[in-house]
This record gives structure tokens, C-alpha cells and sequence, in this order.
């Protein structure tokens, strides 16, 4: 046929102008702010562990496609690679060395997504599971923890300097502003013998502004919240999952603490801590390894908070929110297959509906 | 529509696309000048394919009956023009299979001749059964696009007691504006049709439902339905696919269809408007359907806009007729969401056709597929509240069994899964394949089934008649036997009988 005109395929012959590497664009547009202010808090060392772990995410994406004998350029456009580094970098301790943004980029992409059949086929959070990996092999780099001292602000580490501690670890000169974070050092207190109420006085209250010891990007919990709530007002997630987590944290925290507080940590404490809420709103959210009902996603979210809160009161990690999302990843194919949307002419079951209902 | 009724009365399915119907709604309906020759395809409607009763040759008036209805569902073809048939044979059918199948070819005289009509004054005073006949007649078939015929479902409503006639302009399709272009400038015919088609089933009430994007259609029809109080204008939030049955009976009753259930089951039964005003002319004017309102519209399109034209016009025609400013990149018979495309132009106007567009490269762009990020886009979209995603890869790996667990049977193809996936995956193209080869199967099925029954018979036969033959042999023998000892008896009889003779001499 000649003069045939297009090709025959199946309707619609219309599509929406969305497309992953928006959405992908979005959230990170939408992280831009926290990460910005944990530059500007933690300074040049943090920008650096952040190029540094963005690249070798996208290096071990591009490797693996190359293996697979496909174009690395459009398959890293879509930005999924660059999320995951990225979402990685703010997880972890600011002035870590070089090689644990390499290690733990490289891991995300090679181990954590691509080993499944790449974007879309991974059954676990390619940064939590990179996040992982590093905290159990190094738990020494993954809990030093400085103190915030901003970009340019006396005592800040220049250009030079921040390079040299990016390269070869926290200098000597710079131990006094080694810290701890709220988490860990309340409970290795408890383990001491020392309560809340005492330990408390001493540490370094998280708030809502963030300036306090923590990860790269999961202090500032009113940018990462603004985020997420602009990605609900654009509709890239819904509020179900963030909802949820945090419930499940504060919550079961809430009780706990009305019961002891001097054992327990407030709900407060608990939700601007650590990664709680990058977890719910960035994290926790990632489409490929959560439910996609609504009733679904209430019920990882909820599992999240709750594996979040038991982890952190009573195992032996000060922070559990990479461990919970894991373990809710793992259970996401039951949660979908178990909790579907009722289908119009039947009820919950499948049955069909009686003509009468 | 206040703020709580945005939120909370919205339907959460379904998509809004860019509606692109105008400015081809608001362009004045135009009369295409009849085509030289017609091309009348037996097969214009759901069910069985006419059956021609004129010959090569014969001369025909407009409207003269072509091709009768064969078996209890399928729908008469007619002339759309008076002049001549010159050929009854095979011509490409409006599929993208670009396959061949019979149709009727009338060469204009361009005498206009109409057929003696039969107008009825009062179809009121006329049985429902009557109504259904003269219906039926006329070549009425659902002109959204479903072209059941319409006598059919009126029988259907008519047994089942069905209460409420739901007269569907939805018309959510994007880009089409045929059906508003009968309610804005034959709103009279449509509530008249409707009060017939009422009355034909015994339906006590007629809600019409018309999307909000359409306030020309909403008040012509208000105007045309003031007198009536039974017939009640529902305006509909404008949402793909609102012009779904199913969605619109939901929209306007709160009723669901059972699923493998028909929609007078639940007391409703659905006739799109254009299907309604093509009742009154049957009824009132006796005139069988011959010609039909299309949208002729797209970016290829110099003069978008609606156009009455006689079937079996030639999509070429009606594409020259609008004049093209680009050669299409794409051709589509019906909406962009779930219309059918053409390979060519050279493909007639059929009663289920309600727009031909033509896109130009920009409009049928479509990104190449991506991998699924399960976003769940798709799983929102779905007005069945299905799970696209879920069924598109159980059928990509070949496993058509767990997409039917996933009720792939109660997909309507509305495409709004395909439509909204930000990876543009081509869900429907999925679940088409899947219903076809599982279609497949079935028939082989049947045919295995039926192949297995014949041989069992068979066997069933020869040992039956394996049997009768040595039960025959058996009985011979024993008839033989008998026969035997009969004859030897006789003969011991006769002996004796001769011996006592004998002895006696």
C-alpha cells in the first residue's frame, strides 16, 4: 500500500505530555530547597560528596546499559539515576569521604536497580539499599556527624580545605566539631544508664528550621515538607503514603512517651529526627517499590512509620528509616496482590454485583 | 458547580484531555454536494451482514431498500442516493487491517428521487411493536459508534420492564462534534425521537445527559424538552469517558451495571441522540437512514466542521470537501481516544462513523514507549477500576490466564490507561491483543471440543454398528438354525409321517 498513510496501531491516538523524565524532574525540583540549605549548612565538603555520589550513580547506570549493549544517553534522560544519587547524597553524614558517595552511587544503580531489569523492575529503594549496604560495611564514616557550620561563616572550611576533607577524611583540626546526632546519642545514653530526662538537656534539639546535626538534605524539615507537599499539590504522589508514615511514627511514639518519657522519645523528637520525613514524603514514595492503591499505600505507609518508630526505640541502629522502607518493599507485592480497587459491576471480591444492589 | 462539588462530586476516574472540538463545534453545519457514485458496505452495524436483493444494473431510488437484515440481529442497508448499481463486490473496509468486504456501488443520477415514504402523523397511537418494526426497517442503528440495532434494544427494554431511557450526548471524545451539532440545530428531532423511543419501550422517564463543555446543546435541548416534562436535560461534568454507557448511567442514576450484565437489567437502557433523531425520521417521516452528521476535524484540516453527508461517501470526498492543508500523518475513523485508523481515505462513510480526523505529524506524535515506573497513573485513570498495569505485564510475559484474573474481560478499551501513561506504554494495544488471542482460543476450543464430539460418535456409530452387525450375523445364524431345525424337524416330521403311511401300506 503505497500511498498508505501511518501505521495501523491500537487507539488512543492522543497522550499525555507527561513523561518520566518529568516526573523524575519534578521531584527533584521539589528536593532542590533542602538539599541547597544542607549545602549552605554543612558547606563545600557536602557539594562535593554530593557531585561526587550523583556521578557515580549515573557512571553505574551508563555501565550497565553499555553492558546490555543499549544507549546510555536516553535511558539516563530520564533522570531516574540522578534521583537515586541524588535521594542517596542527602541521606548521608555531610563531610563523608569520596569514596562512600562512589560506593554507595555505584551500589544504588549496579546492585539496587539495574541487577533487577533496570528502571521500574527493582523490588527495593536503590538509595536505601545503597544506604544500607554503607552503614552496615562502614559504620564509622556513616555515623560522624558534624556540627552545622554554614558556608562562610568563621571556622568554615574554604574551598581547598573542603576538598582535602572530602579526599582524605575529616581532618584532625576539625574534631572538635565532630557530633553527634540526637538519635544516636540519646540512646547510647540510655545504654549507659542515662535517661531522657537527663541525656535530653545536653543534645542537640532538632526543630523544624534544621539547623542541627544530621544527614546532608534530611534536617530541614519545613523545605522537605514545603516539597512534598508541592508534589501532592502537582499530584506526582498522593497524600496517602507521607500521611501514613508519619502517623505510624508519631503515633505509637506519642503513647509511649505519655507511658515513660523518661525511656521514651516524644513524637516531635521522633518526626523531625533523622530521615523521617525525607522517608515519608521522598522516599517511602518512590513508585516502583510502593503500593499502588490508596489503600495500599495506607498500608506501607503506616508499616513504614511503625518499623521506622520500633527500630529506633528498640534494636541497635539509632535510625531505622532506610531498614523499615526496606522491609515494606519486600512486602509490596503482597500488599498489591491482597488490596485492589473494587471494580465497577462488582463488589470487593470480583463477584459480579445482583442487578438489585 | 460550587468548590464541594468539584471535590467531592467529580468522578475520580477517567482523564480530561484537551477537548480540541472547537472552533469545528461552533462552524455552521454544512451540506457536502452528493458524490457521483456511493459505496454502500453490507456490514455497517453489530451482528449479521446484509443480504443485497437488487442486481447489477437495476436502477434505485433514494432510500430503496439494498440489503435486507439477515438473522435476529443485524439492520438493512439503503440507497443513499437514486441512480444506478453498478457493482455489488468487494471494496477495502474501514479497518486497519486494510482488508476487503462486500458492498453495494450506486452510480448518482443526481435526480434526488426519493422512495414512496410511509410518514406517520401520531407514532404515539401506534404499538410499541410497530414502532420497533418501522425502526428496524429504517436501518437504525446506534450511531455512537456501537451500531447495535436500535429495534433490537428496544425489544430488550421493552421485556425487561426498563423504566428510565437515558439519552446519552456525552460526546466526551475529544475533537468531536457531530452529536453537538444535532442537539444544537435538530434539538426537536432529538426529544421528539427520545419520546418515541420512550414509548416504544414503555420507559416512564428520559434523562438526557450532556457534558457541561456543550451550553449551546444543553439550552437548544432545554428549549426543545420545556413542553415534556418527562424528558429531563441532565448536564454532566465533562470527563473521559463520561459518553460511556456505564459512566453515564452511574453519572445520572448512582446505578452500576453488573458486571456481564446488560444495562436494562438495571431498569435503563442507553440511545445516543443522533440515534434518537434518526428514530423520528424513521417514524414521522418514513425516511430509512441514508445520510448521517460527521466532524471532519484535525490539524490537517483547512475548514473543520460538521458535515451532513449521504453514507458511502468516500472519506477522500469529505477530506476534499474541508480541503487539507497537510497531508495527514495520521487518518482516524471516530475520536482520537478509541477510533479506528485508516490506512487510506478511500474507505466510505459508515452509520457508526461520527467523525473522521485527519492529524497532521504534530498531532500523531507519539513519544516511543518507555519501562512502567508503576506510577498508578493508570490505575486512577481506569473508570472500571481496573488495574492496567497489573494486566499489561502479566500479558507481556505471556500469561493471559492472570490478566483475565485481573478482569481483563471488563475493560471497555476507553484508552484512558494509554493515554495518561507518562511512559506511553501502549495498554491498549495490550489488552486488544489478549482479547483477540483469548477470542482465539475460545474458537479453538470449541472447534477441538466439536472435533472430539464428532469422533466419539463416530466411534460410538461403528461399535453401535459393529454391534448390530453380529447381533444381524447372530440372528441369521439363529434364524439359519432355527431354519435348519425346522427342516430337519419337518423332514424327521415327514418321515414319520411317511413311515406310519408307509407302514400302513
Amino acid at each position: 500500500m503505497s500511498h498508505a498513510i501511518g501505521i495501523a496501531v491500537a487507539a488512543p491516538h492522543a497522550t499525555t505530555s507527561n513523561s518520566a523524565g518529568r516526573v523524575m524532574a519534578t521531584v527533584m525540583a521539589a528536593l532542590a530547597p533542602a538539599t541547597l540549605f544542607g549545602f549552605w549548612l554543612y558547606g563545600w565538603p557536602a557539594v562535593f560528596l554530593w557531585l561526587v555520589t550523583v556521578s557515580a550513580a549515573m557512571l553505574g547506570e551508563a555501565f550497565c546499559l553499555r553492558l546490555q549493549g543499549r544507549q546510555a544517553t536516553p535511558a539516563l534522560q530520564d533522570g531516574s539515576a540522578v534521583l537515586t544519587g541524588w535521594l542517596l547524597a542527602v541521606s548521608l553524614p555531610p563531610w563523608a569521604p569520596w569514596w562512600i558517595g562512589v560506593f554507595g552511587g555505584l551500589f544504588a544503580t549496579v546492585l539496587g536497580k539495574q541487577v533487577f531489569g533496570g528502571l521500574g523492575q527493582n523490588l527495593f529503594n536503590p538509595a536505601m539499599v545503597a544506604r544500607v549496604a554503607l552503614l552496615i560495611s562502614f559504620p564509622l564514616q556513616m555515623t560522624a556527624w558534624v556540627a552545622p557550620l554554614p558556608l562562610f561563616s568563621t571556622g568554615a572550611p574554604g574551598l581547598i580545605d573542603s576538598l582535602r576533607i572530602t579526599l582524605n577524611g575529616m581532618p584532625a583540626g576539625y574534631d572538635a566539631i565532630a557530633s553527634a546526632s540526637l538519635l544516636g546519642f540519646t540512646k547510647t545514653e540510655l545504654a549507659r544508664g542515662i535517661d531522657l530526662l537527663h541525656s535530653l538537656v545536653q543534645a542537640p534539639a532538632p526543630g523544624w528550621y534544621g539547623k542541627h546535626p544530621g544527614s546532608l538534605g534530611e534536617t530541614a524539615a519545613w523545605l522537605i515538607a514545603a516539597g512534598g507537599l508541592a508534589l501532592m499539590a502537582l499530584r506526582i504522589i498522593s497524600w496517602h503514603i507521607p500521611f501514613a508514615m508519619l502517623a505510624g511514627i508519631a503515633v505509637p511514639a506519642a503513647i509511649l512517651h505519655a507511658v515513660d518519657p523518661a525511656r521514651y522519645l516524644d513524637a516531635g523528637t521522633h518526626l523531625l529526627s533523622g530521615g523521617a520525613m525525607l522517608g515519608a514524603f521522598f522516599i517511602a514514595t518512590d513508585y516502583v517499590t510502593s503500593p499502588n492503591t490508596p489503600r495500599g499505600q495506607l498500608i506501607f505507609g503506616a508499616g513504614c512509620g511503625l518499623l521506622t518508630w520500633v527500630i529506633r526505640t528498640f534494636a541497635g541502629y539509632p535510625e531505622g528509616v532506610a531498614f523499615a522502607v526496606l522491609l515494606m518493599n519486600s512486602v509490596t507485592p503482597i500488599i498489591d496482590s491482597y488490596v485492589k480497587p473494587r471494580i465497577y459491576g462488582r463488589d470487593r471480591k470480583g463477584a459480579a454485583l445482583e442487578p438489585g444492589q | 458547580m460550587g468548590l464541594f462539588e468539584r471535590i467531592f462530586k467529580h468522578p475520580s476516574w477517567g482523564v480530561h484531555p484537551d477537548d480540541h472540538k472547537r472552533p469545528a463545534a461552533d462552524v455552521p453545519l454544512r451540506i457536502l454536494p452528493p458524490p457521483a457514485r456511493v459505496y454502500m458496505p453490507l456490514h455497517q452495524h453489530v451482528g449479521g451482514v446484509a443480504r443485497p436483493i437488487v442486481l447489477v444494473g437495476q436502477q434505485v431510488l433514494k432510500g430503496q431498500l439494498l440489503a435486507e437484515a439477515q438473522g435476529n440481529i443485524s439492520a438493512p442497508i439503503h440507497s443513499p442516493v437514486s441512480g444506478t448499481v453498478t457493482a455489488i463486490g468487494d471494496i477495502t473496509a474501514p479497518h486497519p487491517s486494510g482488508l476487503s468486504f462486500a458492498a453495494i456501488t450506486v452510480d448518482n443520477d443526481f435526480a434526488q428521487r426519493w422512495i414512496e415514504t410511509d410518514p406517520v402523523a401520531d407514532p404515539f397511537a401506534l404499538a410499541p411493536e410497530e414502532i420497533a418494526r418501522r425502526t428496524a426497517a429504517a436501518g437504525v442503528v446506534g450511531l455512537g459508534g456501537a451500531t447495535f440495532p436500535a429495534a433490537v434494544k428496544f425489544a430488550l427494554g421493552k421485556r425487561l420492564a426498563v423504566g428510565t431511557l437515558i439519552v446519552n450526548g456525552g460526546e466526551c471524545e475529544p475533537y468531536l462534534s457531530s452529536d453537538d451539532c444535532v442537539m444544537r440545530d435538530f434539538a426537536d428531532q432529538v426529544i421528539d425521537g427520545a419520546r418515541i423511543v420512550m414509548h416504544a419501550i414503555g420507559a416512564k422517564e428520559a434523562l438526557v445527559g450532556i457534558e457541561d463543555n456543550k451550553p449551546e446543546a444543553i439550552a437548544a435541548m432545554r428549549l426543545a424538552a420545556a413542553k415534556f416534562p418527562e424528558v429531563k436535560i441532565r448536564p454532566v461534568p465533562a470527563r473521559y469517558p463520561m459518553g460511556s454507557d456505564k459512566q453515564l448511567i452511574q453519572t445520572l442514576t448512582g446505578k452500576e451495571v453488573p458486571a456481564d450484565a446488560r444495562a436494562a437489567e438495571v431498569g435503563v437502557l442507553v440511545h445516543n441522540v443522533s440515534t434518537c433523531a434518526a428514530v423520528h425520521r424513521a417514524i414521522r417521516l418514513g425516511q430509512p437512514l441514508v445520510e448521517r452528521i460527521v466532524t471532519i476535524n484535525g490539524g490537517a484540516v483547512d475548514k473543520p466542521g460538521n458535515i451532513l453527508a449521504p453514507l458511502g461517501t468516500l472519506v477522500d470526498e469529505l477530506l476534499a470537501f474541508c480541503g487539507l492543508k497537510a497531508r495527514p500523518a495520521r487518518l482516524i475513523l471516530g475520536g482520537p481516544m478509541m477510533g479506528t485508523p485508516l490506512l487510506h481515505g478511500r474507505i466510505p462513510l459508515v452509520k457508526g462513523a461520527s467523525g473522521i480526523l485527519a492529524f497532521d505529524a504534530r498531532e500523531a506524535t507519539i513519544p516511543p514507549a518507555g519501562p512502567c515506573i508503576r506510577c498508578g497513573s493508570c490505575t486512577k485513570a481506569c473508570p472500571m477500576g481496573l488495574l492496567p498495569l497489573e494486566m499489561a505485564a502479566r500479558i507481556r510475559s505471556g500469561n493471559l490466564d492472570a490478566a483475565v484474573g485481573f478482569k481483563l474481560g471488563d475493560c471497555i478499551a476507553c484508552g484512558c490507561c494509554a493515554y495518561v501513561c507518562p511512559a506511553h506504554i501502549p495498554l491498549v494495544q495490550y489488552f486488544s491483543h489478549a482479547k483477540g488471542e483469548l477470542a482465539a482460543r475460545e474458537r479453538a476450543k470449541l472447534r477441538t471440543d466439536a472435533t472430539r464430539r464428532l469422533a466419539d460418535e463416530r466411534i460410538a456409530r461403528l461399535e453401535r454398528e459393529a454391534r448390530e452387525k453380529l447381533a444381524l450375523a447372530a440372528r441369521r445364524k439363529a434364524e439359519r438354525d432355527a431354519a435348519r431345525a425346522a427342516g430337519a424337524a419337518a423332514k424327521t416330521k415327514a418321515a414319520a409321517a411317511e413311515q406310519p403311511a408307509g407302514a400302513t401300506t
